[in-house]
């Protein structure tokens, strides 16, 4: 029924607990007709050699756990199609941020910058009884800024964050402050603003767009760093 | 060896959607809270519901909470507690306006009001026509849910755990709970967490079956933790197989495709759902949704080469609609279907999604014990705790419901809780960390261990092939032996990977030990349960003058208890008496 066939791999390997210095490990794996995502083949392979460490949890794209760089381009692997990938596929962990194991990195460095936009609602009106009102064409002002599911692909692939990741919000974090200046409900676009004005936390992004490149929803945070920006140039006008 | 102890107010185990809604009560009332969790919050599954979260706002039409208590009873099959249904359908008004005000990109109606959509099962005036009562933000109602209750969190300072793994609960002598240990993934390190107070909201164990829309994580490990410190599970026959599943991948197509006027067809294109749900067609409940496509793909109807599933049509839909409410649905029908939905059907099949039952709580979210007795100091929320809402089929949206209601009822009874118990902690009972210790120690010192890969594999095909859509008295008899074997495998694992730094071998071996827990109660309360009822259909309770459906009040409408020690089952009563209004009263199930 299914034909088996060999894909070979190339993954970047450190255990801190016994090897000295990370290598580049040449593996393969018998996958099927069946497996057509790279996290299908990786979830093969870890039934292998049960040392790979990566981090996995819905398989569709919404949780944001596997990212990881795959043949030089950051993406999830859960959807990353085997088929387009030239083989060996090349896997490393995602670039800039430390590495713990294998592919996981410490993305504290993310989060903290995430944290740092203030990421929730602000609206110090006394919460009406319902629900406050919006109308389907300023809730439409999200999509695109909503969908981000914090898998770092996008700032990770951004060389501003490479340079400053902790000064630098990055493309992660600048969309999802966009996010709630774009919301009509939120009453702190003026202290958002005051938070981001600064050499570096977002006049850093100099528009190398790797971020709307690589961003698995197909979000655009350049372009909602260009909005930012855009209100800030207005506020000294 | 000495265990560090870190000492709380109240420690919750679970960061999706009932953890953080509990989060936010207990940090918002000062009190010192830890929340731990196997992967950062916003990875959690509830990121992954899609059609919406139920509420009778009557944002389109006319709608009220006697209404859904009434569809929620009738979609339990009358297995649901009555007064923990009331509850929760009374207050779905409220924590849904919370949730907006906390910042929830719900999707809007023209004048700005939170966007519903209709929904299986969901009807006004007592069963008769659907009704818009699903509020939505387009087919991500989970991912914007989770990532609103994250970010107000964030706001109330919550102090997270990310990346620790709860191993045990720690019980002493007089039931008590007092803690539980846990592993810190990163470095190894086990820890244990005492307090007051520990909330359970560790979510479901859809990996115990082959085919499942859940994620890797959803190991059921609160249960597993549950059953070994002697608390029984309750209602673990009934899971819901979720309609449409994409073939092959089993990612979810959410009900809500339907909902905004999808058809399922057979090999013949027939609308066939109008044969089995003559009103609510293909919006009646999934549990039969599921046996009616079940049905056509075994009498030869289904589609494809291999006649294996059956189509989800919404090719007649405007492109505009797809777009706009259905985006993500387009994505993964791409993505794993290989099908763009706009032009041609997606092929599905039922698919397991979600666990009815689970630690047996009250409608306040306290844990009680077989005699309806509070568990004092636990607490359960979301798809690990069983109130009983869904009782044996739990209607779609009522998921994300249940998160809200029970993960806030959960963190106000312990608040009221805390305020009546001494200052200072009990203090640990003796060996409190000797069973985690153990089970460490015998995985990593195990000699020719079976491969934990493999067990699982076995593990979930026992289930799905003995424990599916329908169920086959021969089977499931046979089914409660083989999971035994399993068991055995499961007790002998061993892993290669000795590291103690980020260890997925060793989180996976852990994770086993909770599935096998979950897998055995299921197995063992199917097999006891001689009737059908919801989800749980099987062949020697057909359906019959005497046993509509093949479900007998008589002797069976009662909850099932399951024990680990001893792996027996008891019983009790389902509540039937609401909180403030008539028992809906029993009738049989159509839609």
């Amino acid at each position: 029924m299914t034909t088996p066939r060999t894909l070979q791999f190339r993954i970047y390997r450190y255990d801190p607990d016994k090897d000295a210095a990370p290598y580049m490990q040449d593996i393969s794996v018998e996958i099927d007709d069946h497996d057509h995502k790279l996290l299908d083949a990786l979830v093969k392979l870890k039934a292998k050699d049960d040392s790979i460490a990566f981090r996995r949890s819905c398989r569709e794209g919404i949780c944001g756990s596997d990212a990881m760089n795959i043949n030089g381009r950051n993406g999830l692997a859960c959807l990353t199609d085997i088929s387009d990938l030239k083989t060996p596929i090349t896997l490393r962990p995602l670039p800039g941020l430390p590495v713990i194991r294998d592919l996981i990195v410490d993305m504290t460095q993310f989060f903290k910058q995430y944290h740092s936009i203030k990421p929730y609602l602000v609206n110090n009106d006394p919460p009406p009884e319902r629900e406050r009102l919006q109308s389907p064409e300023d809730r439409e002002e999200l999509n695109g800024l909503y969908e981000c599911i914090l898998c770092a692909c996008c700032s990770t692939s951004c060389p501003s964050f490479w340079w400053n990741p902790d000064k630098f919000v990055g493309p992660a974090g600048l969309l999802n402050a966009y996010r709630f200046i774009a919301d009509t409900r939120d009453q702190a676009t003026s202290e958002r603003l005051d938070n981001l004005e600064d050499p570096y936390r977002l006049f850093r992004c100099h528009t190398i767009m790797n971020c709307v490149d690589v961003c698995p929803k197909g979000l655009n945070p350049t372009l909602a760093i260009g909005k930012i920006k855009e209100m800030m140039t207005r506020r000294f006008v | 060896m000495s265990i560090p102890v870190r000492k709380f107010d109240a420690v919750i185990v679970g960061a999706g959607g009932a953890g953080l809604r509990s989060a936010i009560q207990l940090s918002e009332a000062g009190l010192k809270t830890a929340v731990l969790s196997k992967v950062f919050p916003t990875r959690s599954h509830t990121v992954a519901a899609q059609g919406g979260v139920s509420a009778s706002l009557g944002n389109t039409e006319e709608d009220h909470w006697i209404w859904h208590m009434y569809d929620t009873v009738k979609g339990s099959d009358w297995l649901g507690d009555q007064d923990a249904i009331e509850f929760m359908c009374r207050q779905a008004p409220e924590v849904v306006v919370e949730l907006e005000h906390y910042g929830m990109p719900f999707d809007r109606t023209d004048n700005g009001k939170i966007y519903q959509r209709p929904f299986g099962g969901h009807m006004s005036n007592f069963g008769e026509k659907p009704v818009h009562r699903a509020c939505a933000a387009a087919d991500r109602t989970g991912h914007a849910m989770l990532h609103a209750l994250y970010q107000r969190n964030v706001r109330a300072n919550t102090q997270f755990f990310v990346e620790w793994m709860a191993l045990d609960l720690i019980r002493d002598e007089s039931g008590q709970i007092l803690g539980v240990s846990a592993l810190e993934l990163e470095t190894g390190e086990v820890v244990i967490f005492h307090a007051k107070a520990v909330v359970f909201a560790t979510g479901g164990a859809g990996r115990i079956f082959h085919s499942s829309t859940n994620a890797f994580i959803n190991t059921g490990d609160g249960l597993g933790m549950a059953a070994r410190a002697g608390i029984p599970l309750e209602d673990m026959e009934f899971w819901q197989f979720h309609p449409t599943g994409v073939a092959g991948a089993g990612v979810l197509i959410t009900e809500g495709v339907r909902g905004e006027g999808g058809i399922l067809r057979n090999d013949k294109g027939e609308r066939f759902m109008e044969r089995y749900a003559p009103n609510a067609k293909d919006l009646a409940s999934r549990d039969v949704v599921s046996r009616a496509m079940v049905t056509e793909i075994n009498e030869g109807r289904g589609c494809g080469k291999n006649k294996d599933h059956v189509l989800l049509d919404i090719t007649h839909l405007p492109t505009e609609t797809i777009m706009k409410r259905l985006p993500g649905i387009r994505e993964i029908s791409i993505q794993f279907a290989g099908v763009d939905p706009i032009k041609a059907p997606i092929p599905v099949v039922p698919t397991c999604h979600y666990q009815m039952g689970g630690i047996p709580t009250n409608y306040k979210g306290q844990a009680v014990d077989e005699n309806g007795a509070l568990i004092h100091g636990f607490y359960a929320a979301g798809e690990c705790a069983c109130a009983s809402v869904h009782g044996a089929n739990r209607l779609g949206t009522n998921s994300l419901l249940d998160l809200l209601v029970f993960g806030k009822s959960s963190g106000e009874s312990v608040i009221d809780d805390l305020k009546k118990m001494p200052k200072a902690h009990k203090e640990l009972p003796k060996g409190a960390i000797d069973r985690t210790l153990a089970r460490l120690d015998r995985l990593d010192n195990q000699k020719d261990g079976a491969d934990v890969h493999e067990a699982r594999l076995a593990l979930q095909r026992v289930m799905q092939n003995h424990c599916g859509v329908f169920r086959f008295k021969d089977k499931l008899a046979e089914g409660v032996r083989m999971i035994l074997d399993v068991e055995k495998q499961v007790q002998s694992t061993g892993i290669k990977d000795k590291s103690r730094v980020w260890n997925t071998a060793r989180m996976e071996a852990l994770e086993l030990d909770n599935l096998i827990e979950v897998a055995k109660a299921t197995m063992v309360c199917a097999d006891a349960r001689k009737e059908s009822r919801g989800a749980h259909v099987r062949d020697d309770a057909p359906d019959t003058p005497e046993f509509p459906n093949g479900r007998n009040d008589k002797d069976w409408l009662k909850h099932s208890l399951w024990f680990r020690d001893g792996n027996r089952v008891q019983y009790k009563p389902v509540t039937l008496k609401p909180l403030s209004v008539e028992s809906i009263a029993l009738k049989t199930r159509s839609y």
